[in-house]
């Protein structure tokens, strides 16, 4: 565990010293300030006229939204690079797991959009002073455990695919190709079959978010599914690190 | 200390090692000694726990590197070839970050201490990117110094490096290989005959030799050959010399020199001496000629460049 909190740790340090990191952040927070100011614009126009409260679940879709196209760029040079630039022997020769390294991989990652959406709290606490009695803070609390495990799923699923590839590159499009056919792709059929149409529901990414937590209401199998993303994108970049060692 | 038997690895269709066999002991530095892709690299690499061989067993510091990897991993000390680092990080910041992996206790005053030992502690805030090419090798060095190994695997620990730091590092790998157990390669014969006790000739994947640098010497050349220098004629010198028992191939050189050899074993060079100097010459140099490093890989590796 204190291995893959080590690497963890330098992987984090890491994001801050690559403008990289600050161009995803400037990416993420600057589209969700805009649409949160036209939101809380629009809804003061309809308030007066008796119209519904502001909401913080579509600024939270967006974020989440925008992290299908951004984390490729945060996952991709996690394992490529280091196998690029031969740094992987050393830490294949350091003693710790391939699991350890890789879970650590992953967690910097992680941490890092911890952050970023830890930044978001920010409007649920605006539209909270400006609606009496205050804002639902359980669909709130629902909302973010949802955008949690989908970013956790997506880096998970990216850091594997780095481990497979020696070009950062490479890396990023095959991901970012991914999560473009689990996101918008994978459940489009479901609607034209006769039968099986569920199955391809339930591996949809947007289904067990949008559908679900983001709207305050939380399934075993939506954090079931999030989970055993986790579960393959951690396995598939161990399988793929040690597959590296025989070659 | 480091036990290798039988030990076999295939990249594909060819066959990088074959059938290698060789140990080390604690407080012994062991050279490697070969060509370009003779197999040095690959060894090290599975020596370290990186890659798993295809076929044989290797017992590194009373650990199987297969089975026990991570026992193996925790007691080697590694410098990779291309000294991998990240440019990116404070010098400070790596090594501390490599010692975290290792679990060091106190990191911060040992990687102080090895920083102090390459003679990097004035860098020690600087990128690594801003560093010269001997600088970063010699962090790669206090890198596999750090966690104190048992068994220091070196692969090429000298290249880039200016003469003044060769001459520091060697002294370091001296130092660390009286009580621990070095392995290093290099395809710098002098640098073998300098700090190894013992070498190891690897020629396409197989040893061709194995002994320490003065026997291997011996071994190959059956008779030892002098050179002997006087003040005077040269003509008249291998005259007297031949007068000598035992003295064979008298050899007059163009420089003024006069050689001549005997077969090893019965040093006659004292009497040769006594013989010159009886008959009035004043003796300035008598000197074993042996053979260098330099043919005896030749010789063994059966290149084509050989001399004579």
């Amino acid at each position: 565990m204190r291995n893959i909190w080590t690497i963890a740790k330098r992987e984090y340090d890491n994001y801050f010293n690559s403008p990289l990191a600050y161009v995803v952040a400037f990416s993420i927070l600057l589209p969700m300030g805009i649409y949160f100011s036209l939101i809380m614009f629009v809804s003061s126009q309809q308030a007066m006229m008796g119209g519904p409260a502001p909401e913080s679940s579509p600024i939270n879709w967006l974020f989440v939204f925008l992290m299908i196209f951004l984390s490729p760029a945060l996952t991709m040079r996690l394992l490529s690079d280091e196998a690029r630039m031969g740094t992987l022997e050393l830490l294949l020769t350091a003693p710790i797991r391939d699991f350890e390294l890789v879970a650590g991989k992953w967690l910097g990652a992680f941490m890092f959009v911890l952050g970023l959406a830890a930044l978001t709290l920010v409007f649920p606490l605006i539209i909270n002073n400006y609606v009496t009695p205050g804002i639902d803070w359980m669909v709130i609390l629902s909302s973010y455990l949802g955008m949690i495990l989908v970013c956790g799923a997506l880096l998970a699923l990216g850091t594997g695919i780095s481990a497979i590839f020696t070009n950062q590159f490479a890396a990023f499009f095959m991901t970012l190709g991914l999560f473009f056919f689990l996101w918008f792709m994978v459940s489009l059929p479901a609607s034209y079959l006769q039968q099986g149409g569920d199955v391809l529901n339930y591996l949809s990414l947007s289904t067990h978010f949008s559908q679900s937590m983001n709207n305050g209401t939380i399934n075993l199998g939506d954090i079931v599914y999030y989970l055993s993303l986790i579960a393959l994108g951690l396995f598939t970049g161990t399988t793929a690190v040690e597959i590296r060692r025989w070659r | 200390m480091i036990k290798v038997s039988g030990l076999t690895k295939d990249y594909g269709a060819r066959r990088a090692i074959h059938n290698l066999s060789f140990d080390a002991q604690q407080g012994e530095i062991v050279g490697f000694l070969g060509p370009n892709g003779a197999g040095k690299t690959t060894t090290m690499r599975i020596l370290t726990g990186y890659m798993p061989p295809t076929d044989g067993e290797a017992i590194v510091a009373g650990y199987d590197v297969v089975e026990e990897s991570l026992e193996v991993r925790k007691r080697v000390g590694y410098l990779p070839e291309t000294v991998p680092l990240y440019t990116d990080m404070v010098v400070f910041d790596y090594l501390k970050f490599m010692g975290e992996l290792r679990k060091i206790p106190n990191v911060n005053a040992r990687v102080d201490e090895v920083l102090d030992m390459v003679g990097l502690i004035d860098r020690a805030d600087g990128y690594i990117g801003n560093l010269s090419k001997g600088m970063r090798q010699r962090i790669g060095l206090a890198q596999a110094l750090l966690h104190r190994p048992e068994v220091l695997i070196l692969d090429e620990p000298t290249i880039g490096l200016d003469p003044g730091q060769v001459v520091e590092v060697r002294g370091l790998i001296r130092e660390i290989g009286k009580e621990r157990t070095v392995l290093l390669s290099t395809h710098l014969l002098n640098e073998a005959q300098n700090i190894c006790d013992r070498v190891l000739i690897i020629n396409n994947g197989k040893i061709v030799a194995e002994d320490t640098t003065e026997n291997l010497q011996a071994r190959l050349i059956g008779a030892e050959r002098v050179v002997i220098r006087v003040r005077g004629e040269a003509d008249e010198l291998a005259k007297t010399v031949k007068l000598v028992k035992g003295v064979q191939g008298v050899e007059t050189k163009s420089d003024g020199s006069v050689e001549f050899e005997f077969s090893s074993g019965k040093d006659l060079r004292p009497e040769v001496a006594k013989q010159v100097i009886n008959s009035g010459y004043d003796l300035i140099e008598l000197r074993p000629l042996g053979m260098s490093l330099e043919e005896i890989f030749l010789e063994l590796t059966g290149s084509d460049t050989k001399k004579k």
